[in-house]
């Protein structure tokens, strides 16, 4: 079969986007100085976060709400709520 | 919505569910709070449900409920880069009633479920996110969710939210849980007619299949894949602890396509189409990790509890028994009219005086063993392949020869006594 690659994976999946973000990166300066590693940009299942040079870009329009990056950020850096109720991923199937 | 209730559940998955039936049934007034679009909209799984505990709920569920295929053989591979060591078991006292276990997609699942709460005379509200635990005098009265006037009160909150239980935490019941607490998991959902899984799986209509991947599904990482069959579909994942992943700097979803495209997975999906995308943590943290699962006014139930066992890959069948645990001491509270912790504390010593707790206890250290030592996922399943390859292979030395080269060559890498090391390790955390 076909491999398809993030992008296309996440166009199988329905979202009900919200206006405002429910992941927060608290201090951009803290990526910048202290984590090289900008470990979320790589263990993130649907590539939520970005870097940019200068600051972290959050894509929450795609986020499947695991919770990982609140619990695999190693500064604590990212507040973690839910969407608003009906928000967010509706998954169809498993 | 400033209506009192009996109980107010926060979760409409297996656990939560589960609890708000059994409430319902016994003729409180129940709360089943879903923060999604519908129960199972946030849900994933990698699809096997245990039949024994939905039973204890709803005899003959099977009869109604939407399921994919009851499973009757059961398959572990030791995996490779190209070669597997297999083993299983097929039975077909599993392919009639009352059946061991089945494929299920959540979605699906837990509307079905919800439903049965609701008939019972539950009241579910969808679309809402309680976002914390009214706490008077040190006692949790009501929640507050994220509705205009959102605030409802019950005698008990049960928490079913999940693995990120943000309201337990909250309230000091359990700090953040560690990376090594939580296995990431990705799956997809993979469409594919029936009769090419029904010969391709060696399986009739109405028998499901299936397995189990150790070994170089994870890249050795400390974690395991699933290749399970639906009725029309496949189910495919793989998960590793965070820190594993963390660690080895592995992106979710590559791994899920190096295990898509193995040679020894390749042809199962052969022709078959994407239809799904889903990634979940699963809490792994076992026995050290459960948090205190009783306050005044409050309890703690399934994932939100960390009841899964990762070595028997049971979680939604913990979480509806624990459900049913706590609900019945709730019964037993209301009659009293004494919702404090030392009288919802019958639920706790139900837990972990059931089977949950107990087979958690017995695997206490084993997510620990494992993660500590990497050899047995890294260096002992290549070794198994290479020395089957070995014994297998038919080049004229003779078997007792064979049978030596084997001993020696696997013991040559780490010493004898690393090796017998190695093996009481791994018992002393299974047994």
């Amino acid at each position: 079969m076909s491999t398809k690659n993030l992008e296309e994976k996440q166009y199988l999946i329905r979202f009900k986007c919200d206006t405002k973000s429910h992941l927060t990166v608290l201090d951009h300066d803290i990526c910048m100085t202290k984590c090289p590693d900008k470990i979320c940009t790589i263990f993130c299942p649907a590539e939520v976060y970005k870097w940019e040079g200068t600051r972290m870009q959050v894509g929450y329009e795609g986020c499947h709400e695991c919770g990982s990056c609140r619990i695999g950020c190693p500064y604590q850096n990212i507040k973690w709520e839910y969407p608003k109720g009906g928000h967010g991923i509706i998954f169809r199937l498993a | 919505m400033s209506e009192k209730f009996d109980v107010i559940v926060v979760g409409a998955g297996p656990a939560g569910t589960a609890c708000a039936f059994t409430c319902a049934k016994n003729g409180l007034k129940v709360l089943l709070i879903e923060r999604g679009e519908y129960p199972g909209a946030k849900n994933v799984m990698g699809g096997v449900l245990y039949r024994q505990q939905l039973e204890e709920l709803i005899p003959e569920f099977w009869k109604e409920a939407p399921l994919e295929r009851p499973v009757v053989e059961q398959r572990f591979w030791m995996m490779d880069k190209e070669s597997v060591v297999t083993f299983g078991y097929k039975g077909l006292e599993w392919a009639v009633e009352p059946y061991n276990n089945f494929t299920v997609l959540r979605a699906k699942f837990d509307q079905w479920f919800a439903s049965k709460a609701v008939e019972a005379g539950a009241l579910l509200i969808n679309e809402t996110v309680v976002t914390e635990c009214i706490v008077e005098n040190g006692k949790v009265v009501g929640v507050r969710t994220d509705r205009p006037d959102g605030e409802v009160y019950a005698d008990v909150v049960v928490l079913a939210d999940g693995v990120n239980s943000l309201l337990s935490k909250q309230l000091g019941f359990h700090k953040e849980f560690r990376p090594d607490e939580v296995a990431l998991t990705v799956m997809e959902v993979i469409n594919l007619p029936k009769d090419k899984i029904n010969d391709r799986f060696n399986l009739e209509d109405n028998q499901g299949c299936t397995i189990e991947i150790f070994g170089d599904s994870t890249k050795g990482n400390l974690g395991t894949a699933f290749l399970y069959t639906n009725k029309e579909s496949l189910n495919i994942g793989v998960g590793t602890t965070l820190s594993s992943m963390i660690k080895a700097k592995i992106k979710p979803y590559e791994l899920l396509d190096y295990l898509k495209n193995h040679p020894m997975v390749k042809p199962f999906l052969e022709g078959g189409e994407s239809a799904e995308y889903l990634a979940h943590l699963i809490p792994e943290g076992g026995y050290h990790s459960v948090p205190k699962v009783v306050g005044n006014g409050v309890v703690v139930v399934g994932d939100a509890a960390q009841l899964v066992n990762a070595i028997h890959r049971e979680g939604s069948n913990l979480a509806m028994h624990s459900g049913l645990l706590a609900a019945e001491a709730i019964v037993e509270a209301n009659k009293r009219g004494d919702f404090s912790e030392a009288s919802l504390n019958h639920y706790r010593e139900a837990l972990y005086n059931s089977f949950i707790i107990k087979d958690l206890e017995k695997y206490k250290d084993a997510t620990h063993t494992f993660e500590k030592y990497p050899q047995y996922f890294k260096d002992y399943i290549p070794m198994l392949n290479r020395a089957a390859s070995q014994f297998f292979t038919v080049d004229g030395t003779p078997k007792r020869e064979k049978q030596k080269q084997i001993m020696k060559s696997m013991t040559a890498e780490k010493g004898t006594f690393r090796v017998l090391q190695d093996i009481y390790r791994a018992w002393k955390a299974v047994k």
